[in-house]
């Protein structure tokens, strides 16, 4: 691993940020980079990272807890940026199974396809798949923004507690199944709607929310062509009338 | 429950063995409401159990310790397979998760209390830490659950060990509930969830399916951690030799054993009477699965699921486990079903002795409840203290069964100082039938 960046400091008080750390995974491990992303003054002292050669590996930049940028030229395995504090990670290839998972803040960019569970149980920030998301994208969501420029697989936001979820493309069989307050935006087809999932009325605000989302996430798409999902809340307390719908 | 004021039924009548009176009023509720029965508490089932094991003392053949005078150790380390830091208890009986939402917050501390008291660990469960529980428990175990309710990285980091639980005895093969009374303003807010709703938690982990994927999910919460945190994977009992191996090549540092008599906040009857198998089936299968792995004493084991004395907690450890787990006779020792509330549970349709609706959040002793004037009624101060006073008497118990057969350490303790009563425990237990040399199954 390359030695820590230190920010250049100006008499006139500018502040240059050095060139990024640089972390060949080719000849380095993960457990190493993580330990140096969780130093207590990695923000300070190195603020950017490169990751090259990540070749599918596991757990990369997982549990990160302060303002660094990481961007990983690649393709990552499970839970890249997993439990994401405050940092801002991107990939530039896929990503695989539970990327940001229980992140609770900052930002996670995927430049290219997540396997399933993308976002799964997260707090907060955004997560941005620039392609399509596999199955249970956001599922247990709660409160994480999530933006998914192309379609996901089944069972999206199955339980979804809080947050939004944008889907560009299409969304698969069951989406917001058993759905409490997530809220879901749908550009393209919808191939089932899950247990206690309706359309909503998209009224001004929620457009103003989406715009608001989709600019954020850097993905040019007409609010207006959305549908909106929620909860029926017919669920929330147990009805035997019910019974078949659980 | 039996009305003791009305007079005895006439002689004569026969009570069916197949429709028995619990049995009627089961049909008969069911009739009514359509819905299924949903309780607090184990199976109360009878099962083969600890009560069929008896130690053999020493005498000729084994050479005792002099009670109160020789050493008997009682110490364990838990976590020393991967972690930096693993946990170093004072006593092997440990306290089992259960969580603040089925407990009070006052109960939760009253469990940090006491066993910190003497040197234990104890257990958040779902809807993650409070700081009640974190400020007052010297080894705090923090659960990793399915529903990921209230799951915080800053918690992994604050915890002293992390458990990452597929299932618990009273319900192995499913997710957990907490009912609507019991959803309040706080509880709402660390779960993200609307106040007042039933709260459905998931059966399986949103992100990670299967033994491989497992291992990688171990991995994960090892390097958020930093390496630092024993990982636990607590499982319900079922098909025990095969989970535990699973587990413990997942990486598992410390494996925590549930078995059908291990209690639940609320779960439906049918699943608690009917689902899983008794503690004293699954404690030999899993050390058996560790012993061909070559991990036994490497991989600790931690078993739970009707622990009730000092003897449960020796026998557990003759037959192989290195601590124990104790969650019912915790709330019985900070309180629960105490005889001066009996003409309250009467009140609720119960009596003391009987009370298992830790559902229903309204619980006379304040323990199984988020009304405030309810878990008022709960000293932490005080709780915490009974409970310390029972873990002593349990540890002390198993002590001196344990110097009777000649043992400086619990963890000394081996099947061959046990024998079963029933051909039942014998062949469960794989231990002789007591008087005779015969282990069912063995040497056929």
């Amino acid at each position: 691993m390359a030695a820590l960046s230190t920010p250049l400091e100006f008499a006139d008080g500018r502040v240059e940020l050095a060139e990024p750390t640089l972390v060949d995974l080719a000849g380095s491990d993960v457990r190493a980079l993580n330990s140096a992303l969780h130093a207590v003054d990695v923000a300070e002292k190195a603020p950017t990272w490169r990751v090259v050669n990540p070749d599918g590996r596991h757990n990369i930049a997982v549990g990160l807890d302060a303002d660094v940028d990481v961007v990983v030229d690649g393709h990552v395995g499970y839970y890249c940026a997993g439990m994401n504090k405050a940092a801002t990670v991107t990939v530039n290839g896929n990503a695989g199974v539970g990327a940001a998972e229980n992140m609770m803040s900052g930002t996670v960019r995927i430049r290219g396809n997540a396997s399933q569970s993308a976002g799964a149980t997260a707090h907060g920030g955004l997560l941005v798949v620039e392609g399509s998301a596999a199955a249970r994208c956001g599922i247990s969501m709660k409160g994480v923004d999530i933006v998914v420029g192309g379609d996901v697989g089944h069972m999206s936001a199955f339980m979804g507690q809080a947050g939004r979820l944008v889907v560009c493309g299409d969304a698969g069989d069951a989406l917001g199944d058993s759905l409490y307050e997530a809220r879901l935006y749908v550009a393209g087809s919808v191939k089932s709607l899950g247990a206690d999932c309706v359309e909503k009325e998209v009224r001004a605000e929620h457009l103003a929310e989406l715009a608001g989302l989709l600019t954020a996430a850097g993905i040019d798409a007409d609010p207006s062509s959305f549908r909106r999902y929620g909860s029926a809340r017919r669920l929330y307390n147990f009805h035997v009338d019910n019974a078949s719908a659980y | 429950m039996t009305d003791n004021t009305a007079p005895a039924p006439d002689p004569a009548l026969r009570e069916s063995a197949t429709f028995d009176r619990a049995t009627i009023a089961d049909i008969q509720r069911a009739a009514e409401t359509g819905i299924y029965d949903i309780r607090g508490g184990g199976a109360k089932r009878k099962v083969p159990h600890f009560d069929d094991l008896l130690f053999l003392g020493a005498s000729m053949s084994r050479y005792p310790l002099e009670g109160y005078r020789e050493r008997c150790d009682t110490d364990v380390v838990l976590g020393n397979r991967n972690a930096t830091y693993p946990l170093h208890l004072a006593t092997p009986v440990t306290i089992a998760g259960m969580s603040f939402g089925a407990l009070s917050g006052r109960a939760k501390e009253a469990l940090g209390r006491g066993a910190s008291e003497v040197g234990t660990s104890t257990t958040t469960g779902d809807g993650g830490m409070t700081p009640e529980e974190r400020g007052q428990s010297k080894h705090l175990v923090y659960q990793y659950l399915p529903s990921r309710y209230g799951m915080n990285p800053d918690h992994l980091r604050m915890a002293d060990a992390i458990e990452v639980v597929l299932g618990q005895g009273a319900k192995p093969g499913g997710g957990g509930m907490l009912l609507g009374q019991k959803i309040t303003e706080r509880v709402a807010g660390m779960r993200t969830l609307p106040m007042g709703v039933d709260q459905r938690s998931a059966c399986r982990h949103p992100d990670w399916t299967g033994p491989d994927d497992l291992e990688i999910k171990i991995r994960e919460l090892r390097e958020i951690t930093d390496w630092e945190k024993p990982i636990y994977v607590k499982i319900g009992a079922t098909r025990t030799y095969y989970d535990v191996k699973l587990a413990a090549k997942a990486g598992a540092d410390v494996i925590v054993l549930d078995g059908m008599q291990g209690g639940t906040a609320a779960t439906q009857d049918v699943f608690i009477e009917h689902v899983g198998i008794p503690t004293l089936a699954a404690l030999p299968q899993a050390v058996q699965a560790l012993q061909e792995e070559e991990l036994h004493r490497k991989v600790q084991l931690v078993v739970s699921g009707g622990i009730r004395n000092g003897a449960d907690l020796a026998k557990c450890m003759a037959l192989g486990a290195d601590a124990v787990a104790i969650g019912t006779a915790a709330l019985i020792a900070l309180g629960d079903n105490a005889p001066h509330l009996d003409a309250e549970y009467r009140r609720l349709g119960s009596a003391a002795g009987y009370y298992d609706d830790w559902q229903a959040g309204r619980d006379p002793a304040g323990i199984t409840t988020q009304d405030d004037e309810l878990a008022q009624r709960l000293d932490p101060v005080q709780g915490g203290r009974r409970l310390a006073n029972f873990i002593r008497v349990m540890t002390m118990e198993a002590q001196i069964i344990a110097r009777a057969c000649g043992k400086a350490h619990l963890h000394s303790l081996e099947p061959e100082d046990l024998v079963a009563l029933t051909i039942e425990a014998a062949a469960m237990a794989r231990v002789p039938l007591a008087g005779t040399s015969w282990i069912p199954g063995h040497g056929l």
